[in-house]
């Protein structure tokens, strides 16, 4: 069943702008004040969806459907980056017993 | 109920629930939350008519990314509270930032000029698995054919990178 877009009912594009600034946002704060790595890789878990959002919102805004198509890419890109990066977290955590990202400092010059 | 209340209490479910990924201090916790987000931006995708992408955001994120999140916490026994916390200045310097790039984002908008939205009538159907596949295995078939190169690259590499150091060096 298709309904009449929720753009054509009222709901403004500014709506899902904001909403998913606020999203990319606090994936961002995330990041900086988490300390354990998964989490971290969880919070670029959010800031991609966020970036989804958006995506999805103005292919339907403008209905075409090409944003929808680069929406399932970016899936596709951050399923590969989370399998990587959990394999990197795990052997990190095999030679160091640890998950906290300021111990993982030994690349610093 | 119109759809632009749905919308506004969707939207703020979606923000309170992406808040409690960052708050709370429990691992698995955050990683239930951040399944209940996924869920959420689910909802928003079917109101705004995108159904393969709803079903393919929860099946591919909630059903596969959040069980490898999941069982990685399993298996690294993370699950108890022991991540040291960050000091205030951190949090707050955190929050600072964030809010900046929020205020130089939706300053941006400002000068935006709008743009009507489409009309069209069959604009309606384009989150269909029917128009997707077709853009899909014609205009993007050559980008559709590298990701999957991208995901043999991925798993050649998560192989390798999670097996014993000790069978690497043999």
């Amino acid at each position: 069943m298709v309904l009449a877009t929720i753009f054509q009912n009222g709901v403004s594009i500014e709506f899902y702008i904001v909403l998913s600034t606020i999203l990319f946002v606090i994936g961002m704060i995330g990041v900086m004040i988490r300390r354990n790595a998964i989490i971290l890789l969880m919070c670029i878990e959010l800031m991609l969806n966020a970036v989804n959002l958006l995506m999805v919102a103005f292919s339907t805004y403008f209905g075409q459907a090409d944003g929808q198509i680069f929406v399932f890419f970016i899936m596709v890109v951050a399923a590969a980056e989370a399998t990587v990066g959990l394999s990197i977290l795990v052997m990190a955590y095999r030679n160091l017993r640890t998950t906290d990202v300021s111990i993982f400092n030994k690349l610093k010059g | 109920m119109n759809l632009e209340t749905i919308a506004i209490i969707l939207g703020g479910l979606t923000i309170g629930s992406a808040l409690m990924v960052i708050i709370s201090k429990h691992p698995v916790r955050s990683v239930l939350y951040l399944v209940l987000t996924f869920f959420m931006i689910s909802a928003n995708y079917i109101l705004m008519n995108a159904q393969f992408i709803a079903i393919v955001n929860i099946i591919v994120y909630a059903g596969a990314i959040m069980v490898l999140f999941l069982f990685v916490l399993m298996l690294l026994n993370l699950s108890r509270e022991n991540e040291p916390k960050s000091s205030i200045m951190v949090k707050l310097s955190a929050v600072i930032a964030g809010g900046t790039l929020f205020t130089v984002f939706i300053a941006a908008l400002k000068d935006g000029v709008a743009v009507a939205a489409t009309t069209a009538t069959d604009a309606d159907s384009i989150g269909l698995v029917e128009s997707l596949g077709r853009l899909l295995f014609t205009k993007y078939v050559l980008p559709f054919e590298m990701s999957s190169v991208l995901f043999i690259a991925a798993m050649v590499g998560a192989v390798l990178l999670a097996k014993r150091e000790k069978q690497i060096i043999e």
